[in-house]
């Protein structure tokens, strides 16, 4: 199977009503490990991660896979920040991806199971997904997510409105999905980028300040603000 | 008061003796607004799916136009109906002039847009929800409009349960075109009008009182059916 990395990205710039949300970046995502996008607030975290996932358009630049766009398109996956439950059953929720794939209801609904004991939602399979807890909702989303195998994954703050448990639940698969899925995960927790990154991107005012294998970020960063904001420093 | 009264006592004499014209009207009344709505939703619940999703360049203008659509007066409905299938019209050949489907047709014409804006509105919200979810996961455009009818449907009751109320209490329309012929075409608004304007008002009452038993029935059944409100709130 041809790759649909690595993904390059050429002066992508994204805008709203003329509002540079986040760009002009630079960047390339190879074919394996863990990338974690951090940085502030507003800091365009978000916006890069929909612009590379193709939810948005880039008004400037190109965002390019090694593969033709619609192609690279069905290798993907997104989770969102406020995990978007289907109003219908888990069991309905986890073979969506596939009903929508063209694979028959019975082989939909073995694989939907299989990965529902996976996540230990076995027991959820026929409670409607809106009627979930913010934490087994968003492992829903997850599991959903990687039901159909995706080569890359993309996370936005997977773990932003769960406690303890929950957040290494999450982790926990997210490091177990890293084995066979690319992950880019937007973070504003360092502790969480410290344990599943290989890599960062420390984004700062919508452009990308300091890039690196994770473990020399972390211990030597290279730029005064990525020093300060990860000592926990307001940085503006 | 006293017609008031006498209407109840005429209402109950006609329902528990199975009057037989009452109950030949009355499943008339049914039959035509049934198929009218079934065809009205099977074209206005897709329209309106179809509205909540597609971006095109004139999609303000169609949606206005449909919200106009609504308020299209019966009666001149009905005589733009009865005009295309009279002998002399387009469609005369088809000698539907004064039969239940030149009713359903008028009926048709005046709740699908009804039915197709309330279930724009209400798959519009859903769409909001369901966005990026369905794009990230390419579904195809008719995917996103069949996944947004299944997952609205309660909603999408109510859109047809509207467009049942306006068409079974509907009068101007199918007056003109139906003709209110006794044994063919009357329904039970008709034959309320009729009788209004005979002077029985103890008859015309009865049948009213029927006719909103009629509809609250429909109401109750199909939220049984749905279960709105039991599980969750949707």
């Amino acid at each position: 199977m041809v790759a649909a990395l690595p993904l390059r990205l050429a002066g992508a710039t994204l805008r709203r009503r003329g509002k540079r949300l986040v760009g002009p970046i630079d960047l390339e995502i190879g074919a394996r490990g863990v990338t974690a996008v951090i940085g502030p607030n507003g800091s365009g975290k978000t916006s890069l991660l929909r612009m590379m996932h193709g939810l948005q358009r880039p008004a400037e630049g190109r965002v390019q896979w090694a593969l033709p766009q619609a192609q690279a398109r069905t290798r993907q996956a997104y989770v969102f920040q406020q995990p978007i439950a289907l109003r219908r059953t888990v069991l309905a929720n986890l073979a969506y991806p596939l009903r929508l794939h063209g694979m028959s209801r019975s082989d939909a609904r073995r694989q939907a199971e299989a990965q529902a004991a996976r996540f230990d939602l076995t027991d959820k399979l026929s409670q409607s997904a809106p009627s979930l807890s913010g934490g087994e909702m968003q492992r829903l989303a997850l599991a959903r997510a990687l039901i159909t195998a995706p080569e890359i994954l993309f996370a936005d703050e997977p773990c932003a409105a769960l406690d303890g448990r929950a957040m290494r639940e999450i982790e926990t698969r997210l490091i177990e999905a890293s084995r066979q899925t690319r992950l880019i995960i937007a973070t504003h927790d360092m502790g969480q980028a410290r344990r599943i990154a290989s890599d960062v991107v420390f984004l700062l005012h919508g452009r990308v300040h300091e890039t690196g294998p994770a473990e020399a970020f972390f211990d030597v960063p290279g730029t005064p603000e990525a020093r300060a904001f990860l000592k926990g420093d307001i940085v503006e | 008061m006293n017609d008031l009264l006498a209407g109840l006592g005429e209402a109950l004499r006609l329902i528990l003796t199975l009057d037989g014209d009452l109950i030949e009207i009355t499943l008339r009344s049914l039959r035509v607004t049934l198929t009218a709505l079934l065809i009205a939703c099977a074209i206005g619940l897709p329209l309106g799916g179809a509205l909540a999703v597609w971006r095109f360049r004139q999609r303000r203008f169609v949606i206005a136009t449909l919200n106009a659509l609504i308020a299209l007066p019966p009666v001149v409905v009905g005589l733009v109906v009865y005009l295309l299938l009279s002998r002399s019209g387009p469609l005369g050949v088809l000698g539907l002039l004064f039969t239940p489907t030149a009713m359903i047709v008028a009926q048709v014409v005046i709740i699908t847009p009804l039915v197709a804006s309330i279930a724009h509105q209400a798959l519009r919200d859903l769409w909001a929800v369901y966005h990026d979810l369905l794009i990230s996961m390419n579904a195809t455009r008719w995917q996103r409009v069949t996944t947004l009818l299944i997952d609205g449907r309660r909603a999408l009751l109510t859109a047809a349960l509207a467009g049942f109320g306006r068409a079974i209490g509907e009068v101007g329309a199918i007056m003109i075109v139906g003709g209110n012929i006794d044994g063919a075409t009357r329904v039970l608004t008709t034959a309320i009008a009729l009788e209004t304007g005979r002077g029985d008002f103890a008859l015309a009452l009865g049948l009213g009182l029927v006719l909103i038993g009629l509809s609250l029935t429909v109401s109750w059944t199909s939220h049984w059916i749905m279960r709105t409100e039991r599980r969750g709130t949707w």
